[in-house]
């Protein structure tokens, strides 16, 4: 067994690595297999973040191009663009997406992240991380302004002088306002950590930042409540 | 000359002539394509670097962002380099080891050609934007399907030639097997599982088992096949235990699956999964060692050939980083470095260690053995520049891993201690300029062997090419 072809090729080629998918790939995946995975729609009827408000209040030319009006189905498109920017740009090589419970590390990020914050399809494949050059995103959201932000992606040198940031002028028009990508990424990034009932954490000041107007036509009643949305009542009306 | 021969033909087994078996042409095309890439990797790398220096050369290009050429640099690497090196290994070892040719020459061009265009594409796809979020596997999600039927065709192609074969086979094609099928599967796994089929914390088991499955199902077991193949040889010398290897294989087969999870420890993935990753990660380190002291017991009383010889110095120095970097993941897999290194620069520094100064070493170790033979020179254009190309690459690759696992630590401590973000920027900048130096010093290292190889190839004499280590009977045909 040990030197045949069979041997080799049968128990060590395909059974050990059948075992060791079995063990560690396919347990922990039944082991969450109950709980559901959102999709970005459904993290959208769940409201959206005040910052995609402001993005329509600050830029409404551009924001009206690109997205018309703020509706949880243009909150949902600017999610699931503003996600795909940021793993084609590669940020997640950077900045990591976890809390972990060690090295005061919820004393510096928020509350230490939980599986089922990372049921939904933005988290698809998983945004872990396994490098921090710059700061953990997870708790992002609402840290800091749009205008931090996007200052802070145009050229981070400006806003923090020891960055070694790349700069991102390719998410601006030749206005300098924020295009497509460069309103989707900020939006992405306030939402991060804007199920936590502890959110927002430094910089809502004042009336909760989550925007529970429901679209035209539809009433606050009809708005559906469930899964994440129960976790993260804080603010929410419905 | 070939007169001489004539007497042993009747009692020496009939062996088939080099040119019946083996693609040489082809060997020396992937080689060369293996060159490429590790300096364009390289050169990315050295690109991306000076983005922490806040010396960036092209800010602000879309195509030339920092962000993306990471991609470039891992990618180039993995697929680019050692993938090239090693289906060239294939192709030399195989049918040397077997006897037979690979199943088809005109199916090994076409995988020549099909895998240059996947690495063509890959890098085409991340830098305009298409990558995936699985760290080794940001191929594009157009690419995937491609790549993984070439490495269904490689695994054919090579399979082929091993299973025909009857009675005992050398250790090298235990690995050699057992990599063709893993890699398969790895691909399989990684590429598609995370994308389509599972979210949340378990796609990052999933993704954790693809990333470490890479090194240690992939590149592990080609390395240490093309170890145990070129180092007997070289040294004229077989190796030392035959049960050692045994072990080394089997071990490997079977710890080596287990420890993906140890890439995310302390995350939200269930902490029985990440204890059983831990123990396995210890436990490879403690087969290593078992294949370590093989080759060191193999070399003893050749010592003298790490002076003179070369591709041994290389091989050896590899070995030399390989139980380095073990011993070091033994201690930082463990709970205790993982509070303080994880997410820092100290897992780069070992990374790279890896990649690089183990099996990039080994595979430069071949290339340095094979190249003047399969060019037909006979010789090196330069034994000086190889010289100069080792200890360039070999005290650079030093450097940068002190420098980096220190600069890891530096930053382990002020996060925990609360320092403000920007201070670990602050206290890392030195460290980086280090890291920076010497990957130039790496890099124009290699710059002195791809002109020896030029040289080499360009002063070729018109003679067919000649000198097989095995020992070949007059061509029948």
């Amino acid at each position: 067994m040990f030197e045949t072809k069979s041997g080799v090729m049968v128990i060590a080629g395909l059974g050990f690595f059948a075992l060791a998918f079995l063990v560690m790939g396919l347990l922990p995946w039944l082991i969450y297999w109950d709980q559901p995975e959102l999709t970005v729609e459904q993290i959208a009827e769940q409201g959206y973040v005040h910052d995609f408000v402001d993005l329509s209040e600050r830029f409404p030319e551009p924001f009206k191009q690109y997205f018309g009006s703020v509706s949880r189905t243009s909150y949902a498109e600017a999610l699931r663009r503003g996600h795909k920017v940021y793993v084609a740009e590669g940020c997640w090589h950077c900045h990591s997406q976890q809390v972990r419970p060690v090295s005061r590390e919820s004393e510096r990020w928020g509350p230490v992240s939980h599986a089922w914050e990372y049921q939904n399809e933005l988290q698809r494949p998983v945004l872990f991380g396994t490098r921090r050059v710059g700061p953990d995103l997870i708790r992002e959201g609402a840290r800091r302004s749009n205008d931090w932000h996007l200052a802070h992606l145009y050229d981070p040198v400006s806003v923090v002088p020891t960055s070694v940031m790349p700069t991102y002028p390719w998410f601006f028009d030749e206005k300098g306002y924020p295009n497509r990508d460069g309103m989707c990424l900020v939006t992405y990034l306030q939402w991060l950590g804007s199920w936590l009932p502890e959110y927002p954490y430094y910089y809502g000041e004042g009336p909760p930042a989550r925007d529970t107007t429901p679209p035209a036509g539809q009433s606050a009643a009809e708005a559906p409540a469930g899964g994440m949305n129960e976790r993260r009542l804080a603010g929410t009306e419905n | 000359m070939t007169s001489i021969a004539a007497p042993i033909v009747f009692d020496a087994p009939k062996l088939p002539a080099d040119r019946e078996l083996i693609e040489t042409r082809l060997v020396w095309w992937y080689f060369v394509a293996a060159l490429a890439y590790m300096i364009v990797a390289m050169l990315a790398g050295a690109m991306i670097s000076l983005q922490f220096l806040q010396h960036y050369p092209f800010p602000g290009i879309e195509l030339l962002s920092p962000g993306r050429w990471r991609f470039v640099h891992t990618n180039g690497v993995a697929y680019g380099f050692l993938a090239n090196g090693f289906l060239g290994m294939l192709h030399w070892a195989v049918p040397r080891l077997t006897l037979r040719p690979v199943l088809s020459r005109p199916l090994s061009y076409f995988i020549f050609i099909a895998w240059q265009l996947i690495v063509v594409a890959t890098v085409v796809g991340v830098l305009t934007g298409q990558a995936q979020a699985v760290e080794w596997g940001e191929t594009p999600v157009w690419v995937d399907p491609v790549a993984l039927l070439g490495l269904v065709l490689v695994a054919i192609n090579f399979l082929h030639p091993i299973l025909q074969l009857q009675g005992p086979m050398y250790v090298t094609l235990w690995y050699f097997i057992s990599a063709l099928v893993w890699t398969v599967l790895v691909y399989m796994m990684g590429s598609f599982l995370p994308q389509y089929f599972v979210g949340g914390a378990a796609s990052a088991a999933i993704i954790g088992l693809f990333i470490h499955d890479l090194v240690g199902l992939f590149v592990t077991p080609l390395g240490w096949g093309m170890v145990y193949y070129f180092v007997p040889i070289i040294l004229k010398k077989p190796v030392w235990s035959h049960g050692l290897s045994l072990v080394g294989f089997w071990g490997l087969a079977f710890f080596y699956p287990l420890t993906g999870i140890h890439h995310f420890l302390y995350s939200p993935i269930p902490m029985f999964l990440q204890y059983g990753a831990v123990i396995s990660t210890i436990a490879v380190e403690l087969v290593v060692t078992t294949v370590i002291i093989n080759f060191f017991m193999t070399i003893r009383g050749r010592g003298d050939a790490l002076r003179t010889n070369l591709p041994i110095r290389w091989f050896y120095a590899g070995m030399v980083f390989y139980f380095t970097t073990c011993l070091q993941c033994a201690f930082h897999t463990t709970l205790t470095f993982q509070r303080i290194i994880h997410f820092t620069d100290w897992v780069v520094g070992h990374s790279h260690l890896v990649m690089f100064g183990v099996f990039g070493f080994w595979m430069l170790a071949m290339l340095t053995h094979l190249i003047p033979r399969l060019v037909g020179a006979g010789d090196w254009h330069r034994h000086s520049w190889n010289a100069w190309h080792f200890w360039l690459t070999s005290i650079g690759m030093l450097i940068m891993f002190f420098d980096l696992i220190i600069a890891g630590l530096i930053q382990g401590y002020q996060w925990r201690d609360l320092a403000p973000w920007e201070d670990s920027l602050v206290a890392s900048a030195p460290f980086w300029l280090t890291r920076t130096i010497a990957g130039t010093m790496i890099i124009v290292g290699q710059f002195f062997f791809a002109a020896n190889v030029y040289m080499t190839w360009a002063r070729k004499p018109v003679a067919a090419p000649s000198e097989a280590p095995m020992p070949v009977a007059p061509a029948a045909a």
